[in-house]
């Protein structure tokens, strides 16, 4: 009898321990960042850090300036997200409210198994296809550049924001909606003043974890932005992000040297910002449960 | 009246029309790997390894470096995953504890894949000394796909009825024997759902292992979990922007991409059949 009470117990803080796992790799990333990357503020002072011009493995002079690539980060992700907010508000919209409920569970896993594709073969596209067309259209020299960045971007951050926004104004009572229809509105003006301002907040929860997913993407951009370190003029001109950085660079730098803990700086910045984005995304989230009770 | 009848056929108009967009946009990229990559599949495609400079052969050694990597992934997540759902699920209440945990949990969902590639780099490549390797590039993909398998494990739990559990402990078991011999065994399904979810997300993950083990190109399969490796989506990197006559192996970069969609797709599918298995169970 005894024994089985130890092992029980035993048990309990087995489970308890590796439950703690998840915390300590959270702090751990935080720590790791945080000491190599900081390290190279020490050897330079902030003002280059806050400069344009990033070439660390200048052997005379290196420099680095992170303002261009934080640029490059947010044009790209800005412009993605203009093109994606109002698509992927609007089908989410569709598929809560217009499609009947036996479409909708097709349509709904359909769209989740679309974020399961893996951001290489959407690079590979852009590089394919959307490159080229983009290239003959505007009459660039080639097409890899931020605006094609941009599109990718959005098209992968789809599905994201359909979900989430989807299980947002699918959440909105039916007593709410059925008030509503009862007092003679029609779908549209339910949907504009009743459904849309009651999930506000989880619409807006989803679009910042699809602008979290744009910012923290790699193999797209990489593949298909053209990386160069310069500021971009227009969204026409080549542009390198942060985490396209990390990846060109990281392969050729000699370990612990500045350039190394430069690119743990670039990740310290995308870590936290991803971490702000989901701070505001989750506090938006329960917001709206609250409403709901 | 009319204006306003035309203004919402309008409306109506433009939501549908966002839906449509989206299901073109993706169904076209879909189609069109599929349609151009379709060719190239076949026996000595799947099952042979590249050469002449990765311009002929197939992609096994590509296919089985992601296998093993995403199977040593699956094999340090899943107990440390499932073993921090039971937590949260069934010795805890909502206190500070499970709140930080789960806060944890999200925001390393949340993490950009880059940054998880750099943790590895600097931990199991270099301060343990694993270098780049299967190893290495498999337990950063396992601590990435930690919270995908968490969340979904939770879910299951939650899904097996108290009644069961009352029923164990009512026959005297004790709370781990309960665990162990009722509740596990009870959501295996909704638990195998996680780790294929995990998997399927661990074998498109490029980033990570780009900086963690993932080779240009080898010659031999990887001999040990300490040898660099070969990958289904680093593979198709490299044939899409690194290699030199890029033109010339496309075709190859499209069957690259038909392999790599059809993987993630398939086990998706699996998890939508395991998912709706363990609904059944319990609410028929």
């Amino acid at each position: 009898m005894k024994k089985r009470l130890l092992i029980d117990a035993v048990g309990r803080i087995a489970f308890a321990t590796l439950a703690w796992i998840s915390v300590l790799i959270l702090v751990g990333i935080f720590l790791m960042l945080a000491s190599n990357g900081l390290r190279l503020i020490f050897h330079i002072s902030p003002r280059e850090l806050f400069s344009v011009k990033w070439n660390p493995s200048d052997y005379e002079n290196p420099t680095f300036g992170i303002v261009s690539m934080v640029i490059s980060t947010g044009l790209t992700t800005l412009l993605a997200m203009v093109v994606a907010i109002p698509i992927g508000v609007g089908a989410a919209i569709c598929i809560s409210e217009i499609l009947s409920s036996n479409i909708r569970a097709w349509v709904k896993p359909m769209i989740e198994m679309l974020a399961s594709i893996p951001s290489v073969v959407i690079g590979f596209l852009g590089i394919v296809i959307v490159g080229p067309a983009m290239a003959k259209l505007f009459h660039l020299s080639n097409g890899l550049n931020a605006l094609n960045g941009a599109l990718l971007l959005a098209v992968m951050s789809l599905p994201t924001i359909i979900t989430v926004a989807e299980d947002a104004i699918h959440s909105v009572s039916r007593e709410l909606k059925e008030g509503s229809y009862a007092l003679g509105a029609d779908k549209i003006s339910t949907l504009k003043r009743i459904i849309i301002p009651n999930c506000y907040s989880g619409i807006i929860a989803a679009v910042v974890l699809g602008m979290g997913r744009a910012i923290g993407e790699t193999m797209t951009v990489l593949m298909v932005t053209g990386n160069a370190t310069t500021m971009p003029d227009s969204i026409f001109d080549p542009v390198r992000t942060l985490t396209a950085t990390i990846a060109i660079e990281m392969g050729e730098v000699p370990f612990n040297s500045n350039h190394y803990f430069g690119l743990f700086a670039c990740g310290l910045i995308l870590f936290l910002i991803t971490l702000t984005a989901n701070i505001i995304a989750e506090n938006l989230a329960q917001k709206l449960r609250r409403n709901e009770l | 009246m009319i204006s306003k009848r035309i203004s919402h056929l309008f409306a109506f108009a433009m939501i549908t029309s966002c839906l449509v967009i989206v299901i073109t946009c993706w169904g076209f990229i879909l189609i069109n790997v599929v349609y151009n990559g379709w060719s190239v599949i076949g026996w000595e495609f799947l099952f042979k390894n590249p050469k002449n400079g990765m311009t002929e052969g197939g992609i096994f050694s590509a296919i089985f470096g992601t296998t093993m990597v995403t199977f040593i992934s699956c094999m340090f997540s899943a107990p440390i995953g499932i073993a921090c759902a039971v937590y949260l699920n069934e010795y805890t209440k909502d206190n500070w504890v499970t709140k930080l945990i789960r806060a944890s949990i999200r925001n390393l969902a949340s993490i950009p894949s880059i940054v998880f590639g750099l943790f590895g780099l600097a931990v199991f490549v270099k301060s343990m000394g694993f270098g780049p390797s299967i190893l290495s590039a498999g337990l950063t993909l396992g601590l990435l796909t930690l919270p995908i398998l968490i969340t979904t494990t939770e879910e299951a739990l939650r899904k097996v009825p108290s009644g069961l559990r009352e029923g164990a402990v009512a026959l005297g078991a004790t709370k781990f024997e309960m665990i162990i011999t009722v509740l596990l065994p009870s959501s295996l399904s909704g638990i195998f759902t996680g780790i294929v979810l995990s998997l399927s997300r661990a074998a498109g993950e490029t980033a990570p292992i780009l900086l963690t083990g993932a080779a240009f190109y080898s010659r031999y399969l990887p001999g040990s979990i300490k040898d660099e490796f070969m990958a289904l989506p680093y593979h198709l990197y490299v044939l899409s922007t690194q290699h030199s006559s890029i033109e010339q192996v496309r075709p190859l970069a499209y069957g690259t991409a038909v392999v790599l969609i059809a993987l993630v797709f398939f086990m998706n599918i699996m998890v939508f059949i395991l998912r709706s298995k363990h609904q059944k169970k319990f609410y028929g």
